[in-house]
């Protein structure tokens, strides 16, 4: 490509051709299947310290990739060199990889029939989040960093406030005459204070709004006001006796809960036994008012996608049930590896097998106030944190380092840290026993507020 | 100049243009500027039932534009490294500073550089059949260990980096950084339970490294022990105990405890809870930690560092006294502080900023054995997955992925996984002793900061932290950990 083209905001014609190019070349190479990814994208950020920009960054990538099959043997190769050269050497490398992997006979790419991308607008992409002059975008991050230093005399450091907006597009093109393409765009702004007590201890939160477009995102300043709150909640934090109590888990923290039924539902962990989940299908896994929905094809949201990582339209699955298992999610190899049907929830990068990723995936809300759900509480703990990542999906086992505040009389009391909460998934899931009306999108995975009975809180 | 020179041999990179580069980014002021040029070439390989079935190979190039000035960091790159793009990112990256235009200086000095890792075919250029055996050698291995090994994944990862960076101050900087990578998990299952166990290792070698010193049976021996091991594993006691940590892996602690709080970015701005505690007691004097990026071989291990400098070996705590941060170019101008050769950064993509290298502990006097004699109820915690810490309010964890009670002395029962959590800046005034056998972990570390990722050392002698609280799901009984 000249640099001219390169220029061009919108070279999608060309990567379109580029990409079905690669597959005809590859299937003119001895190739039997093949798919071919392109990514192009553009990136700003911008920091802002103490009021001061402390830094700004602006940049586009692009980036190619392949996956070719002889017979049932698969390889991958990818590239950022889209000059002719580059790209022989990318499809010749994959085409020489796939002689020496093994003949799986799950591999393969989607049936004909099953390919296709939503039709009508997903409102993913908005030119607006890069329409912002240089000044604007950095007055973002100042407000929000402001709002936060402005909001107590606590306040006095902080780690700044940020703006980053960013589009993407991708196009996929595979040897069944699939090419699909679509544009993302989304924009964040957020701001990281630090608070500090008298005796010098300090403590540091945070607080985000990411949006499709700049007119969905929330104001800096409230942003920047959410962040001191949080942080200041913190001060005079102090350890607690070890103790068996119930906790409830704020949407931010209860999202890592969700995510791990998702590791534990997902078909490649099902299929290989990774996952305490597998094989209980039709199971009752969690408590009765846990109902778990993923559906890619929310106008807007965070996980939509006209189609997924093998070109396969995207849908809604409900995945628990009231408490039962209804779905595992999957790929077109971990269907047939469990002889099911696929969900359309591959995800892939530019090389590897495809993965298994989330649509818009979500515990539904129930009706209670997160303070309502507090206040039946006498003694118990409420999550703001979770530190480390010790969780163990093939015995359910859980430990995880934790801050919070300490729930006295069915009310935060006081805040606590350098404890830990320990359990096993197995029963987290089924004692999940009050779920918020709380449901917000601050991602692909969003998740109310939860209680959770049984749990062993570590401390003094 | 002569020696590799890959940047002007492949792309044509001429010390002219990287003069032009620098004064287009230092075209709007600005007191520094520096250009870093990656191309990275990387292979993957990956079984599971036995059958290899993923293998990928990759390229990406690019170059990274940087402009410093006073605190402010203006920063672009571009994948394509025609003199167009990487003109146009340099004046993008220039719009930080607001002045006059700058020269930069005239002529660049290299640097004598070290050889750390000396390799004449680098593992991502050696055979693929090899590779290949590596993987399907660890299944093999890992099966016949014991029939409850169920399933095996082994997967086998190299790359070369080839970098330049060149300065405004004169710094010109070229390396050739391989790092390989095998790693086996397991998975135990009995008609009852399962468990998993995990294994793995490398460092910036050749591929003969993988069928001499550190074989793949090695890896997949110890991967099948820890998961059969846990089929076993008891409930893990909850609350504060005494916490022996066994040599190696287990260095984790320092990495998380002390070493992030010590980066110098994070004191520049005082937001770590280490700020201000230069020359003052922060563990033990049986304590003494030191960064050091100069080990042959190691995966933490950098000839220079990513803005060129060379790494060195920094005392960051000696015999219990805090004496020094990590630092990068940016935080030893504004600091007054020498540099240390942490700047580091995940890829052309990011801007460079202190991280570790190889961290650890220097050996003490004490005999392992005497160690876990003098516990009369606590811990013994061997293997580690990650760790995290807030260095703001100093609070650490990390994971043990294998463990064991210690009874009246003596190294007990297996026990499941648990966090371990502490606050940094006094976690070590409570190590009462230090083992004679320091090790270091078997090449496997990846630490994140900022959504950027780098490999690391860690390594620790046989420690005894007298206090620290274990997050197990047993409730603590007067007797001892009852169930």
């Amino acid at each position: 490509m000249s640099e001219t083209q390169l220029e061009t905001p919108t070279p999608a014609a060309d990567l379109k051709d580029l990409a079905q190019d690669i597959v005809r070349s590859a299937m003119a190479g001895g190739a039997t299947a093949a798919e071919c990814i392109i990514r192009e994208g553009d990136e700003f950020s911008t920091l802002v310290r103490l009021g001061q920009v402390e830094t700004l960054k602006e940049a586009g990538s692009k980036a190619i990739g392949v996956r070719v099959f002889r017979g049932q043997r698969a390889a991958s190769t990818y590239s950022s060199d889209f000059s002719r050269e580059g790209l022989d050497r990318m499809l010749n490398s994959a085409l020489e990889l796939a002689k020496i992997t093994s003949e799986d006979p799950f591999a393969g790419i989607p049936e004909p029939q099953q390919l296709g991308s939503l039709a009508g607008d997903l409102d993913l992409y908005y030119a607006d989040v890069y329409s912002l002059p240089g000044e604007e975008r950095i007055d973002y991050a100042r407000r929000a960093e402001k709002a936060a230093l402005d909001f107590d005399p606590r306040i006095q450091n902080s780690e700044g406030g940020s703006f980053d907006a960013a589009t993407g597009y991708k196009v996929m093109a595979n040897s069944h005459d699939f090419v699909g393409e679509y544009r993302r765009s989304y924009c964040s702004v957020a701001a990281v204070p630090i608070a500090r007590t008298e005796d010098g201890a300090m403590q540091r939160d945070y607080w985000f709004s990411v949006a499709r477009n700049l007119g969905r995102l929330e104001s800096p300043e409230h942003v920047g006001q959410v962040a001191a709150q949080r942080t200041l909640r913190r001060l005079g934090a102090r350890k607690v006796k070890t103790a068996h109590v119930p906790v409830v888990l704020d949407p931010m923290v209860a999202n890592s809960i969700l995510g791990h039924i998702f590791e534990g539902i997902n078909g490649d962990s099902v299929y290989r036994g990774a996952s305490f989940l597998a094989g209980k299908l039709g199971q009752k896994i969690a408590g009765d008012q846990v109902t778990i929905i993923d559906d890619g094809t929310m106008r807007g949201g965070f996980g939509t996608a006209p189609f997924d990582g093998e070109g396969i339209p995207t849908r809604r699955t409900v995945v628990i049930e009231n408490g039962v298992l209804k779905s595992y999610l999957l790929n077109t190899y971990t269907a047939k590896k469990l002889g099911l049907q696929t969900t359309a929830n591959a995800s892939r990068g530019l090389a590897g097998t495809p993965g298994i990723g989330p649509g818009n995936y979500f515990l539904q809300a129930g009706t209670k106030t997160p303070p309502e759900i507090i206040a039946a509480i006498p003694d118990g703990l409420y999550i703001t944190e979770f530190l480390g990542h010790g969780a163990n999906l093939v015995t359910g086992d859980y430990s995880r380092g934790a801050s919070g505040l300490w729930i006295s009389g069915g009310e935060l009391a006081y805040p606590v840290e350098e404890i830990t909460v320990a359990g096993n998934l197995k029963e987290m899931f089924n004692n999940i026993s009050e779920i918020g009306n709380d449901l917000e999108f601050r991602g692909s995975m969003a998740c109310p507020t939860i209680r959770i009975d049984g749990l062993t809180v570590g401390g003094e | 100049m002569d020696k590799n020179r890959f940047f002007f041999q492949h792309y044509g990179v001429t010390e002219r243009d990287l003069e032009q580069y620098l004064a287009a980014a230092l075209s709007a002021g600005g007191d520094y500027a520096d250009l870093y040029f990656e191309y990275l070439s990387s292979t993957s390989l990956m079984v599971d039932e036995s059958m290899v079935k993923s293998a990928s190979q990759g390229i990406s190039a690019g170059c990274g534009v940087r402009v410093i000035s006073g605190e402010r960091t203006g920063y672009a790159y571009t994948d394509d490294l025609s003199s167009e793009r990487i003109l146009h990112a340099a004046r993008t990256a220039a719009l930080i500073a607001s002045g006059p235009a700058k020269t930069p200086s005239i002529g660049f000095q290299e640097r004598q550089a070290r050889s750390l890792y000396p390799i004449t075919l680098p593992s991502v250029d050696a055979e693929i059949t090899a590779k290949v055996e590596l993987v399907m050698r660890a299944d093999a291995a890992a099966r016949a260990c014991d029939p409850r090994i169920k399933e095996v994944r082994a997967s086998y990862l190299d790359e070369l980096r080839n970098i330049l960076v060149v300065g405004s101050d004169g710094t010109f900087a070229e390396d050739s950084q391989p790092l390989a990578r095998l790693n086996v998990g397991c998975i135990a299952k009995t008609e009852t339970n399962s468990a998993r166990g995990s294994s793995g290792g490398g460092g910036r070698v050749a591929l003969d490294f993988f069928f001499g010193e550190k074989t793949p049976e090695y890896f997949a021996k110890e991967s099948a022990r820890q998961a059969i091991l846990q089929l076993d594993a008891r409930e893990a006691p909850a609350g504060e105990m005494e916490v022996v940590l066994g040599p190696g892996w287990p260095g984790v602690l320092l990495h998380e405890a002390i070493g992030h709080g010590l980066e110098a970015d994070f004191n520049r701005k005082k937001t770590s809870a280490f700020a201000g505690l230069i020359g003052k007691r922060v563990a033990s004097d049986k304590c003494t930690i030191v960064d050091n990026g100069t080990m042959p071989w190691r995966r933490g291990s950098l000839n220079v560092d990513d803005e060129g400098n060379s790494t060195q070996e920094t005392v960051l705590i000696e015999k219990g006294m805090l004496k020094g941060y990590l630092s990068d170019k940016l935080s030893a101008r504004l600091m007054g502080m020498a540099n240390t050769g942490n700047g580091r950064r995940e890829s052309y993509e990011h801007i460079p900023m202190p991280r570790m290298t190889n961290t650890y502990m220097l050996a003490g006097e004490d005999d392992p054995g005497d160690i876990i004699r003098s516990v009369k109820r606590g811990v013994y915690a061997v293997n580690f997955g990650g760790g995290q810490v807030d260095i703001t309010n100093g609070k650490f964890v990390f994971s043990a992925s294998e463990a064991y009670l210690i009874e009246d002395g003596q190294v007990t029962a297996p026990i499941k996984g648990a966090t371990l959590i502490g606050n940094g800046p006094d976690v070590l005034t409570h190590v009462s002793m230090v083992g004679n056998d320091l090790k270091l972990d078997e090449g496997v570390g990846t630490c994140g900061k900022d959504g950027q990722a780098v490999p690391v050392g860690v390594g620790i002698p046989t420690i005894k932290i007298d206090r620290l609280t274990v997050g197990g799901t047993a409730k603590k009984d007067v007797g001892g950990f009852m169930q």
